[in-house]
């Protein structure tokens, strides 16, 4: 790879080893070494990804015992995004908000972690990372118990009258978002707290010494240095959040069903494939589109 | 920290000219594409019956569906019985954990005519319609079932999916109709208190089975659920979206109703005589009520698929199960309704609080108020599956 990516800049340093690795024969060895990984992407990435390409444009007048015959029916995109549009929109709303609500408690997490835990930084870390050990869907089964109707939490919202008395927390939009929150929350903590542990203390004294206040230095020291975990974690963070539909499933209700679940319920309940995959690539496609966007106006080089 | 513009160079042009030329590759293999039908017929999809030589049989059951032994969980009393009896050797596998998802386990192969390694299979009477439908199931030998015969329930006989008894047997059935928790909430008769009564607010679910919450609502309408129109389908659909819209109903749900409901989080629901009884027998408080309308009746099928090769072995296993004693032996484990005529009075000798039970057994009055759900063909489930998910949001 290197010898394909390696501009000539005229330096005069013609890379003697580079050349003896072009003609040797191990010039076909790091294509060797990709073979594996490749293989494992294309028969696994590649083909079903191109077999959803194919299904989203079937006939939709088609059925399991007829088949489905190819005709490219475009139809089929806007016939599904006018169908589902409401839980399309609310998929983004909820992963931003969640994503929000993270950023709020992940940001200063991340940065206590890294720079001010001292000797207790490994067991915090371990702590962000514990509750992952166990599965997604128990993790947010327990939500279940814990946003109960009769349980203790609902009971002090409503005695201090936060709730109303017949209010409730479980299989409302406020259950699912918290649940998103939660669940990818360390997703968003542990990359931002790769790049906060590499931040030089010595620049923030700098910073103060030349009468930067505390605020002006977080803007314009750790902020930006800080920005690569950043992105990477909202990334990390929003891309699963928006196709989930755990949540959805267990802590909401028919209305606040997000697009992943009308997607589960096209290939397994209805059998309508050139729906759901059309569906498929219309969050495929609004997903890439948000991150084009959001890397070109916040990106740096080193996330991609 | 925008990113400029990269110049052309010979290594950009050279992987666009590529991408592009994938691409086109790509569209044009994606237009070779497309599904054959998955429909069989008897002619065209021929199983071989290997039961003469091999004494094997492979059983795909749900799980909790089969007596075991209190002591050792691993002993299966009379399943165990049938295999030291007729010396075929059962593989029980407890796969079966939703309809949908061991479809899509199996119908790769069934719609191309393979094994699917399986010589009975228990799926309920809606997808036991489906597959019947695409022509993926054996037909039985009559003669070689006289137990079935003779002690199926009579209601049970003669369903649309299988007017002859010979492609789908009940291995046990249920009623859906409404449930409530008596700590949180007063009793509730119709389907219509269900859907309005105003403290019930934000404390009600509905199955997520089309099947069972419409028949239920068709019922209440005053229609039947074994014979009706598109316009009846829609006027119960239009009842229910109303319940939906005004907040009524919390949620649509699976078997999970049952933790919510015992807990009180929800006061009532539609739900399974099966779930229910055995909420009831830890918490007397927990009901399960007929409505006044009509229940629904349904049944787990046992269904030999295309391509088995142990189908004589399977009807032995069928038969073996329609023996009023070994009906009851299963009975007193499962709770749910026993399809199996002459198994109450074997029932008295072994637990006679079972046998008065109405929910295991049910009287002659519970049953003329049972119906079972109309078989629909291939555009009619789509159609009627397809608005229902609409009003459930899904």
């Amino acid at each position: 790879m290197t010898a394909l990516a390696h501009v000539p800049t005229g330096s005069g340093q013609p890379a003697a080893p580079e050349r003896a690795v072009r003609s040797g024969r191990y010039r076909f060895l790091p294509y060797l070494l990709l073979l594996p990984g490749a293989a494992w992407l294309f028969l696994f990435f590649a083909v079903p990804l191109f077999q959803l390409a194919a299904a989203s444009l079937y006939d939709p007048s088609g059925s399991l015992s007829t088949g489905y015959a190819l005709t490219w029916a475009f139809g089929n995109y806007p016939d599904a995004l006018a169908a589902y549009w409401p839980q399309f929109t609310r998929s983004f709303r909820y992963a931003g908000i969640a994503l929000v609500l993270a950023l709020l408690m992940g940001y200063p997490l991340a940065y206590a972690i890294a720079q001010k835990a001292g000797r207790w930084k490994n067991l915090l870390l371990v702590c962000v990372i514990a509750p992952m050990f166990t599965s997604f869907l128990v993790r947010t089964l327990a939500w279940k118990t814990i946003l109960s109707d009769n349980g203790w939490l609902v009971g002090l919202l409503r005695d201090v009258h936060l709730l109303a008395s017949d209010g409730r927390l479980l299989a409302t939009p406020v259950a699912v978002v918290l649940g998103l929150t939660y669940n990818f929350l360390p997703f968003l903590v542990l990359p931002l707290y790769a790049s906060l542990e590499r931040l030089d203390h010595r620049l923030l004294e700098a910073a103060s010494d030349l009468y930067a206040s505390p605020v002006r230095a977080f803007r314009r020291v750790t902020l930006p240095l800080s920005m690569p975990g950043l992105v990477a974690g909202t990334l990390l963070f929003f891309i699963p959040a928006s196709g989930d539909y755990i949540n959805a499933e267990l802590l909401g209700t028919p209305n606040e069903y997000m697009i992943g679940n009308v997607i589960d319920s096209a290939f397994l309940v209805r059998l309508d494939y050139p729906q759901g995959a059309a569906l498929s690539f219309l969050l495929m496609a609004a997903i890439l589109a948000v991150v084009f966007v959001y890397l070109r106006r916040a990106g740096t080089e080193e996330v991609l | 920290m925008r990113t400029p513009l990269r110049p052309l160079t010979r290594r950009g042009l050279l992987t666009g000219t590529l991408g592009s030329a994938a691409l086109v590759a790509a569209g044009g293999a994606l237009a070779g594409c497309g599904t054959k039908g998955a429909q069989q017929t008897e002619t065209g999809c021929v199983s071989e019956d290997l039961s003469g030589t091999e004494k094997k049989l492979a059983f795909s059951n749900w799980p909790q569906y089969m007596d075991v032994d209190e002591s050792d969980e691993s002993k299966r009393p009379t399943l165990d019985a049938f295999i030291a009896k007729s010396g075929i050797a059962v593989t029980y596998t407890e796969d079966v954990n939703d309809n949908n998802e061991f479809f899509g386990k199996v119908q790769n192969q069934l719609a191309g005519c393979q094994p699917t390694e399986r010589d009975i299979m228990v799926l309920t009477d809606w997808m036991a319609a489906r597959m019947i439908r695409l022509g993926w199931v054996q037909k039985l030998d009559k003669s070689k079932l006289p137990n079935v015969e003779a002690n199926l329930l009579s209601s049970l006989r003669g369903r649309s999916f299988d007017k002859e008894n010979q492609l789908a047997i009940p291995w046990q059935s249920g009623l859906a109709g409404l449930a409530y928790n008596g700590k949180v909430t007063k009793e509730i008769r119709t389907v219509d208190e269900l859907l309005t009564r105003p403290d019930l607010k934000g404390k009600v679910t509905a199955l997520s089975e089309m099947r069972d919450t419409m028949g239920l609502l068709l019922q209440s309408n005053g229609h039947d659920p074994s014979n009706f129109t598109a316009a009846q389908f829609d006027d119960a659909l239009n009842k229910l979206k109303k319940a939906v819209d005004s907040g009524q109903i919390r949620k649509f749900t699976g078997n999970d109703y049952a933790p919510d409901l015992a807990k009180g989080d929800i006061a009532a629901c539609v739900g399974w005589s099966g779930d229910v009884i055995q909420l009831g027998f830890e918490d007397e408080n927990v009901k399960f009520v007929v409505p006044e309308s009509g229940v629904m009746l349904w049944s787990d099928n046992m269904l030999v698929p295309n391509k088995a090769t142990h189908k004589a072995n399977a009807e032995q296993l069928m038969n073996y199960y329609y023996d009023p004693a070994v009906a009851a032996q299963l009975a007193a484990y499962v709770n749910y309704i026993c399809p199996v005529q002459g198994a109450q009075a074997e029932m008295e000798k072994i637990d006679p609080e079972l046998a008065a039970n109405p929910l295991i057994f049910p009287d002659d009055a519970m049953l003329a108020k049972s119906k079972v759900f109309m078989a629909l063909d291939e555009k009619q489930e789509r159609e009627y599956e397809g608005k229902f998910q609409q009003v459930i949001g899904a």
